[in-house]
């Protein structure tokens, strides 16, 4: 009997809470950078959301979202810190899947698998729509 | 209405939505639609998306803490996400299509139950009867307690399952975490112990959001100044609701002031719905 650590569930509870502390503390601060940034930049302007027109043509893309990153649009880095934070329960399934692999609870490597291939589908249908 | 005035009512607005939110345990987003449709005559589809992504950065925030206290049945949770997911991706793909005053009844009716649901009594149960899925996906489980370890059994793996696919589709076309339902699903038709139940439906909608989050990201619903004071205000708010919620001993009343709060915005839903001037 050796000292050699098994990962157990409740070091996969440690990881998982971890990532989704990290996703949501790092993804929330882009966001209020962005906010900043945009109201110093547009803050006087006439809000007006009334109707839907979707929104601004450069935020549309991810290629968009970077550019204008570069350019330092606070719209642009909001977007992406809200795309941080869609992304950090995704992330969790990833390390869950990663848990179950080193757990040899391979009936759940494939649940977990399954979960992040709907929400690829998902991503996919609403790219046609 | 400036860009600065219109932040800060959200911001103001949405900070006192996920503080209660959190006292009462109803979640974050909850009257998010209303205040923005009613209040501040945002379009529908803007005030989904918004509070889609406040839900998504409340669950995750307080699922983190659940997580590590090892509460949280996480097979349970993984294995249910299947149709809550597949769910939400539905509900999503609907939104298109359905009428908007359609979503703002639906809305209303939804508010409307989860707030008396929120006031009913919570008993725990446990059960120790051997559901042949429950133990083939290795569901049954324990948790912590004062008085020690508490073994559960689930029951009725497939009805939890299918009331999950419609959490999950209306999870999706209303833009909410529909907790009270993903609650009401492990409660009274699986039989889960309650505070598995409330964790475990926490653990799901973060995943369940995020799965028609991709899709409205993409549509332009997930405007960044809508969205910007609506995450920012409910996230603080819960969080400083979790920090009374440790010191304050019972939030029986404030239960019900906010399933009154609900219900009124909940009726304006349904009656401009009706009117069709949402």
């Amino acid at each position: 009997m050796a000292q050699k650590t098994i990962f157990k569930d409740t070091d996969m509870q440690a990881v998982i809470g971890w990532v989704l502390r990290i996703g949501v503390i790092v993804s929330v601060s882009v966001v209020f950078v962005g906010g900043v940034i945009f109201l110093y930049r547009h803050g006087h302007e006439v809000a007006d959301h009334r109707q839907f027109k979707g929104i601004p043509e450069f935020i549309r893309t991810a290629g968009g979202i970077f550019q204008g990153i570069g350019h330092i649009r606070g719209q642009a880095i909001i977007q992406f810190g809200i795309a941080l934070l869609i992304a950090t329960p995704i992330l969790r399934i990833i390390f869950s899947a990663i848990g179950f692999v080193m757990e040899k609870d391979y009936l759940y490597v494939g649940i977990s698998l399954l979960v992040l291939t709907i929400i690829f589908v998902s991503m996919l249908s609403g790219h046609a729509g | 209405m400036s860009v600065i005035v219109f932040t800060l009512i959200i911001l103001v607005g949405s900070y006192f939505a996920g503080l209660l939110g959190s006292l009462t345990g109803l979640g974050g987003g909850f009257v998010i639609i209303p205040l923005l449709t009613l209040g501040l005559h945002v379009d529908i589809h803007y005030a989904i998306g918004a509070s889609l992504v406040s839900v998504i950065a409340t669950s995750s925030g307080s699922a983190a803490a659940y997580v590590k206290e090892g509460i949280t049945n996480m097979r349970l949770g993984m294995f249910l996400e299947i149709a809550t997911t597949a769910g939400a991706m539905t509900g999503a793909i609907l939104a298109v299509y359905v009428p908007t005053n359609f979503i703002a009844i639906l809305l209303g009716l939804i508010l409307i139950s989860s707030a008396i649901m929120s006031l009913r009594k919570k008993a725990e149960l446990i059960v120790q009867e051997k559901n042949e899925w429950a133990v083939k996906l290795k569901l049954n489980s324990s948790y912590p307690t004062a008085n020690g370890v508490v073994e559960y059994s689930v029951r009725k793996v497939g009805g939890g399952f299918v009331m999950m696919i419609f959490a999950g589709i209306l999870s999706g076309l209303l833009g909410i975490g529909s907790g009270a339902l993903k609650v009401l699903a492990m409660d009274s038709v699986m039989r889960i112990p309650f505070k598995v139940s409330t964790t475990t439906s926490n653990f799901m909608i973060g995943v369940t959001a995020a799965a028609s989050a991709v899709v409205y990201l993409q549509r332009g619903y997930i405007d960044p100044g809508i969205s910007m004071p609506v995450v920012i205000g409910v996230l603080v708010g819960a969080l400083s609701g979790s920090k009374i919620l440790v010191h304050a001993q019972s939030s029986g009343w404030l239960r019900w002031v906010f399933a009154i709060v609900v219900t009124i915005l909940a009726s304006q839903m349904i009656y401009n719905g009706i009117l069709g001037r949402i």
